[in-house]
């Protein structure tokens, strides 16, 4: 059995604890709409400014959202204890890690895709560069997002107080992913005449092979008791 | 005279926590296909020696062999040969009972008859509802089929008949029968001492983590019984 | 005493005697006049946070290996230590950069790079306030180091081309040999009183764990269950 097998197994699992659980999902995709709303009244409804930072409002409402669907996605793995029915299984914990953060991958990049229409409307903000690097700086940095925040939610869950402690220990990580997405995704929208964007998705590529093997490295420790 | 290592070998297994050893001093030598019931009163131990011998924690001191594999150097394979019946569920409660199943088995690399082993532990009914909605004593035989679907040779089994109907009670026997007849390596712990006395082959009783008796499991009963 | 307060002591008294060079014997700074003396602290004080920090990545990495108490007050101690340079190290750049830039904050690479790695080092402080357990706290800490100290880098990289499409930092230039000595002074000193700080720490970290519980002595002649 391995690793890449046993991934695909835990992913499937996971992809379908999110399904059984969408309202869940539902709730935190009203949260990040709910967000980018937040930030067109807290600046002004001045277009040139909304249009002008839509990428950053963007970005701004996946990081506070990732944390809400992060947390969640180990509650069900603590509640009776199933993570450590999973760890007991003849399994390697770098599958236990690849299958959980790959279902966190595709449910934010799902939202991320969500959120775009709604900055397009809502910032009066328009795709005048390449669609290729909106998609690509969209996957790079979600995925720059749920690799590390799989392992710290793996870690917080079990701690006090870990719904503050998730986003203290998640955001100064991903300051990197955060520059580089807001700025990849600002220049899919406003234009890259300099053509730019592939250095930013370079930080991102650099970042997320760090942070996709390290944690995987570390998790097994991670969920020992 | 058996040349095959022992199913489960332990020596001076111990586990302390911060401020009390909750087990200590434990020897256990079991031949493959021998049984060990675990007595005690409560919080004597018995499930922390479960759960070590299950690599779910790590011991303080000693050491542990499952068929002769180490259990701390080498935990993923010693996993394969082993399974636990733990108190907590080990259930994903929005997933439904078949999908547990097949989630386990996909991981472990087991194929199986997941329904025909539902049907074993009286669960086919039930096959497709979510975890959530099954009482106790269902998650109980969900969390029993689970173990079997593992093909354990080392079966680790802490309070089998809680939560259990007296139905479900004659299931365990049943399913305890059968593991011993296919040669299984088994041990058990239960308050239920005078029925485990009567099914399994060796006695242990647990005070406050140290081990105050071994013998016949038949014995166990009157061991226990110069405790209270 | 305690012999690391030897190395405290060395080091206030290195600390004194380069801050008094750098302040009254050094000749002012070229561009920056008297302002430029702070940076006979600031500097040493960055070297040394980044120093410790490294010390804390390697301890880390030791800590998961050896899964001792030492090693995770060593750890406690580098941590606290670092968080601490850090904040100094930022209160520092901010006074300088009032006189030289005309703000406290610029986004300057270096410091953005120290405030995120003093909030990460605090945050791991934080998760270590949040755990009972001292295995797990041990464990998690060392975990969020390793990935908190390879973050630096990318951190800094990533700042710096963000930070280049705007405009250009300001660098101080280090030439003059009257210069170099009190920075080497200092730097000594910070990394002395450095390490006495690390060094107190893990002593109040390990005395907070509380002692270890006594190993029970293995019986001579031990109950072996499973025999019978």
């Amino acid at each position: 059995m391995g690793v890449f097998a046993q991934t695909l197994a835990v992913f499937r699992k996971d992809v379908l604890l999110e399904w059984r659980g969408r309202s869940r999902v539902s709730a935190v995709v009203f949260f990040s709409t709910m967000t980018l709303l937040l930030f067109s009244f807290a600046v002004g409804p001045g277009r040139e400014v909304l249009s002008r930072h839509a990428a950053g409002y963007l970005w701004l409402a996946l990081l506070l959202s990732s944390v809400l669907s992060l947390g969640e996605s180990f509650r069900v793995e603590t509640e009776d204890e199933a993570l450590e029915g999973m760890r007991l299984l003849p399994v390697d914990p770098r599958a236990l890690f690849f299958g959980k953060a790959s279902s966190n991958f595709l449910l934010l990049l799902g939202l991320a895709l969500l959120l775009v229409p709604g900055c397009l409307v809502l910032y009066s903000a328009e795709i005048r560069g390449s669609a290729g690097l909106l998609v690509a700086s969209l996957a790079l940095g979600t995925g720059g997002l749920a690799a590390p925040g799989t392992l710290y939610a793996a870690m917080t869950a079990r701690a006090r107080g870990r719904d503050v402690l998730l986003p203290l220990l998640l955001f100064p990580l991903v300051v990197p992913v955060l520059l580089a997405s807001v700025k990849a995704t600002s220049l899919a929208m406003t234009g890259d005449p300099m053509n730019q964007g592939p250095s930013w998705l370079g930080v991102l590529v650099c970042f997320d092979v760090v942070y996709w093997s390290l944690p995987a490295i570390l998790f097994g420790r991670v969920i020992e008791d | 005279m058996s040349t095959s290592p022992p199913a489960v070998a332990a020596s001076a297994l111990g586990r302390a926590y911060r401020d009390r050893w909750a087990l200590a001093d434990v020897y256990i030598e079991l031949a493959p296909g021998r049984s060990l019931l675990l007595a005690g009163p409560n919080g004597a131990g018995k499930t922390t020696l479960l759960r070590l011998l299950a690599t779910a924690i790590r011991p303080t001191t000693g050491t542990l062999s499952i068929h002769g594999l180490d259990a701390r150097k080498d935990p993923v394979e010693a996993r394969r040969r082993l399974a636990l019946l733990s108190h907590r569920g080990h259930l994903y409660s929005e997933l439904s009972a078949l999908q547990n199943l097949s989630t386990a088995a996909a991981i472990s690399g087991r194929e199986g008859d997941l329904l025909g082993l539902l049907d074993r532990v009286g669960l086919h009914a039930r096959a497709h509802d979510a975890v959530r909605t099954l009482s106790a004593g269902m998650r109980k035989r969900l969390a029993f089929a689970r173990l079997l679907l593992q093909e354990p040779d080392v079966v680790l089994l802490d309070e089998p008949y809680g939560q259990l109907d007296p139905a479900g009670f004659g299931l365990v026997d049943r399913l305890i029968g059968e593991l011993q007849d296919e040669g299984r390596t088994l041990v058990l712990s239960t308050h239920l001492v005078e029925r485990g006395a009567g099914i399994l082959q060796s006695g242990m009783v647990l005070v406050d983590g140290r081990v105050t008796w071994v013998g016949p499991a038949s014995g166990t009963p009157a061991a226990m019984a110069e405790i209270a | 005493m305690d012999r690391e307060h030897w190395l405290g002591i060395a080091g206030l008294l290195l600390l004194i005697g380069g801050s008094v060079f750098g302040l009254l014997i050094a000749p002012p700074e070229k561009y920056m006049g008297d302002v430029g003396r702070i940076l006979y602290i600031h500097v040493p004080t960055a070297w040394n946070a980044l120093l410790i920090a490294t010390a804390a990545f390697v301890i880390a990495i030791g800590s998961l290996v050896k899964r001792s108490p030492k090693w995770d007050a060593a750890l406690h101690g580098t941590l606290a230590t670092t968080a601490l340079l850090t904040v100094m190290l930022l209160i520092q750049g901010a006074i300088w950069a009032k006189p030289t830039w005309g703000v406290y904050w610029d986004w300057d690479p270096r410091l953005t790079t120290s405030a995120i790695m003093g909030v990460s080092f605090a945050g791991l402080l934080a998760l270590r306030a949040s755990l009972d357990d001292p295995e797990r706290r041990a464990t998690w800490t060392a975990v969020g180091t390793i990935i908190a100290y390879v973050d630096v880098p990318i951190v800094y990289m990533s700042i710096k081309w963000w930070r280049t499409l705007h405009q250009n930092f300001s660098t101080p230039e280090t030439v003059n040999e009257m210069m170099v000595i009190p920075l080497r002074i200092n730097a000594f000193a910070m990394l002395f009183i450095g390490i006495w700080l690390s060094v107190r720490m893990a002593r109040l970290s390990l005395a907070e764990r509380g002692a270890a519980v006594p190993t029970a002595p293995a019986s001579a002649d031990p109950l072996i269950a499973g025999r019978a």
